[in-house]
């Protein structure tokens, strides 16, 4: 019986630290200053959040139904998958219209401070993607 | 082994299709284990064409190990993260890191940038195609040289030796 009770409150613990983190998550994403610095709350906080309450639903339905599940487990796969590549995108993409950011940032990254007419994209012809060139890059092409 | 690589261009890709299939109709028999074995063959049939070459791994020991570090890294850098946001008297110093990158293979690469972005406050915002250098955000950093040095060391040295050698 006492096994029950233990497992009830790692239940209940792994549900209510995992809500936490989806809730503290989404509230970075309302708090940060510029997109960049936004997209760190989903990506992770929010990932360990789900993580934790798959685990307590993988204990859960395992102890209810007396044999392991292990569905739980592709939830978290795809997500693993789908959380980097979306937050990829999504920065790329701000790169791509040059997004503002928060003035204290370090770095400048030629993508959005080079001169937007000095740039020309050019076609990559192994994947026929286009490439943007850093101003270094820009003008060694020019050299050759 | 022609034949055999023929039938099987990615082995593993086609291992974790099966255990997929397996897991997505929840239950283990032989029907569907046939039918998974099908799909696990075919598809990578059909797409292969579409992937880039999959450089061979050399030590499966060290790609669980990483694969280990990396998830613990993300529970830490999760709570780090929890932290910095609902923390108010924190100042957050952002920064974007150039990363120059030693690695060669674009599917290296890409396995870089995805831990990248799942780990401890930083996201890659952008692949330079000349296979040269990531574009890193980070979240909370001192300077651009820690974050290089810490990437390399926890992250793209391990990848080296697994895949590249």
């Amino acid at each position: 019986m006492t096994l029950y009770v233990i497992l009830e409150a790692v239940i209940s613990l792994l549900l209510i630290g995992g809500a936490t983190f989806a809730f503290i998550g989404s509230m970075g994403m309302a708090s940060m200053q510029d997109f960049f610095m936004r997209l760190h709350g989903p990506t992770k906080a929010t990932t360990t959040g789900i993580g934790c309450i798959l685990i307590g639903s993988m204990i859960y339905f395992g102890v209810l139904d007396r044999k392991p599940v292990v569905q739980e487990l592709l939830i978290t796969l795809f997500l693993f998958i789908s959380a980097p590549v979306s937050a990829h995108l999504l920065g790329k993409a701000a790169l791509h219209l040059k997004l503002e950011r928060a003035e204290k940032t370090q770095g400048s990254p030629a993508e959005i401070d080079d001169d937007a007419n000095s740039i020309k994209p050019e076609p990559y012809p192994e994947h026929g993607r286009t490439l943007v060139l850093t101003r270094k890059e820009l003008e060694e092409k020019q050299r050759q | 082994m022609n034949r055999l690589s023929r039938w099987f261009p990615t082995p593993l890709l086609s291992l974790v299709l099966l255990i997929v299939w397996l897991l997505l109709v929840n239950g283990l028999s032989v029907g569907q284990l046939l039918l998974g074995t099908f799909l696990a063959i075919s598809i990578p049939l059909f797409t292969y064409r579409f992937w880039d070459t999959q450089p061979r791994i050399q030590r499966p020991w060290l790609l669980i190990r990483f694969i280990v570090i990396v998830l613990l890294d993300i529970v830490t850098s999760s709570i780090q993260v929890a932290w910095l946001i609902i923390n108010p008297k924190r100042r957050m110093r952002p920064v974007f890191v150039e990363y120059p990158l030693t690695l060669k293979e674009p599917f290296t690469i890409t396995l870089l940038a995805n831990t990248i972005s799942l780990t401890p406050g930083t996201v890659t915002t952008n692949v330079r195609l000349d296979k040269s250098s990531l574009l890193i955000h980070a979240l909370d950093a001192g300077t651009p040289e820690e974050v290089i040095e810490q990437i390399r060391e926890r992250y793209e040295m391990p990848l080296k030796e697994i895949y590249e050698c």
